[in-house]
């Protein structure tokens, strides 16, 4: 985490990898299938939630309890939005294991409705980088920008999809 | 989008990290009590015999609970800003400056005769206890509360709250400079009542904007 916060790329993907297996785990773990929550959601709103809440982390601390911490808000956050307050299932070995059973889902629905939302600018910038795999030097020539521009509406998107997750009812 | 997608998003932002939370609270912090002491010199001022007043324990003591006040509710608002890092007994911390404030009004017991209890707690200026550190303190609420959006508190109503006893106990150490009821019998019927009130508010804004 350090060398990510030093930006350190490879680092930060590495990390970020992991991250994601550790929340999918997690979410599976506590959300029975069926619930209305998609566990690959919590995913991607727990890493963007990490992302952007980087700079809460301890350096020199550990990173395990801050990850758990983070991922535990979004997963009540996640059933308060939908109403469901007392449906954290905790040991529901059974279904845990039928979700690990399927298939890893290919989208997020919601993050994909959040996408939608941005400005033209950003959601060109963001769809460039991720679902294309451009390089920000790339998405600067394919969309005439400077890469400082690029950068920004990145970031800016990338903000903004988060902030849309707590508005979505 | 597909969860690696958004990892290569996100790699790609890597370079923009914001500044430490801690630091962005320190300063913070140190805006409020520049506000504070603002508002404090502009208002009401010291109290005219401050001289005299600064050698007796009992005006030195308030100075201790406020200042406690304002320590823990800092340090506690640091863990709770960082996911994972506020645990229970960090909450207990909070008792510190109640618990010093009980000690003195034990100790005022035994001091002042049992006639003179009512009108020592009563004193003449709690009218100006309920009113300017409230005053003094929302400067140093308004400054403080954006820190909730910055750091990434877990439970957001706590951490508002915590936020409004740090604005109130910074408010009630410049108003206790200004204060002539000295006695922990005053103290502890009007001041907590007073930084009560910033605390509530900065529970219903920390609901409201410490979202994330």
């Amino acid at each position: 985490m350090q060398r990510a916060l030093d930006g350190d790329e490879a680092a930060y993907a590495v990390l970020l990898k992991e991250v994601a297996a550790v929340v999918r785990r997690a979410a599976r773990g506590r959300l029975a299938p069926g619930i209305g929550v998609d566990p690959e959601d919590i995913v991607q709103e727990t890493l963007l939630a990490i992302h952007l809440k980087r700079h809460t982390w301890q350096p020199d601390g550990l990173i395990g309890p801050w990850v758990h911490a983070i991922t535990r808000y979004k997963i009540v956050d996640a059933l308060r939005r939908r109403g469901r307050h007392a449906t954290v299932v905790m040991d529901t070995v059974v279904e845990t294991l039928e979700a690990e059973a399927q298939e890893e889902r290919p989208r997020g629905r919601d993050i994909a409705t959040a996408l939608g939302g941005l400005s033209d600018g950003q959601r060109r910038v963001v769809e460039a980088i991720s679902v294309e795999g451009r390089s920000i030097r790339e998405t600067a020539e394919a969309l005439g920008m400077k890469e400082t521009a690029v950068r920004v509406a990145l970031h800016r998107g990338l903000a903004a999809i988060a902030s849309r997750f707590g508005k979505r009812t | 989008m597909k969860t690696d997608d958004l990892i290569i998003a996100l790699t790609a932002d890597a370079g923009r990290v914001r500044r430490p939370m801690d630091v962005v609270l320190e300063w913070l912090t140190v805006a409020a009590c520049v506000a504070a002491a603002l508002v404090f010199a502009a208002t009401i001022g010291p109290r005219a015999d401050i001289g005299e007043a600064a050698t007796t324990g009992r005006f030195l003591f308030k100075f201790v609970v406020t200042i406690a006040l304002a320590g823990s509710a800092f340090w506690l608002l640091l863990r709770l800003n960082r996911p994972g890092a506020a645990g229970r007994r960090d909450l207990v911390l909070l008792a510190a400056a109640p618990a010093l404030l009980l000690l003195a009004v034990a100790a005022e017991f035994f001091s002042v005769p049992q006639a003179q209890w009512a009108m020592t707690a009563m004193g003449k200026n709690s009218f100006n206890c309920l009113t300017w550190i409230p005053l003094i303190g929302i400067g140093p609420l308004a400054l403080l509360l954006p820190t909730l959006r910055h750091g990434a508190p877990t439970r957001p109503a706590l951490s508002g709250a915590v936020t409004g006893l740090l604005a109130g106990g910074i408010a009630a150490t410049f108003y206790a400079a200004n204060c002539t009821d000295d006695s922990p019998f005053f103290v502890v019927t009007w001041y907590p009542l007073a930084i009560a009130m910033l605390a509530a508010v900065g529970a219903a804004a920390g609901k409201l904007i410490a979202r994330w």
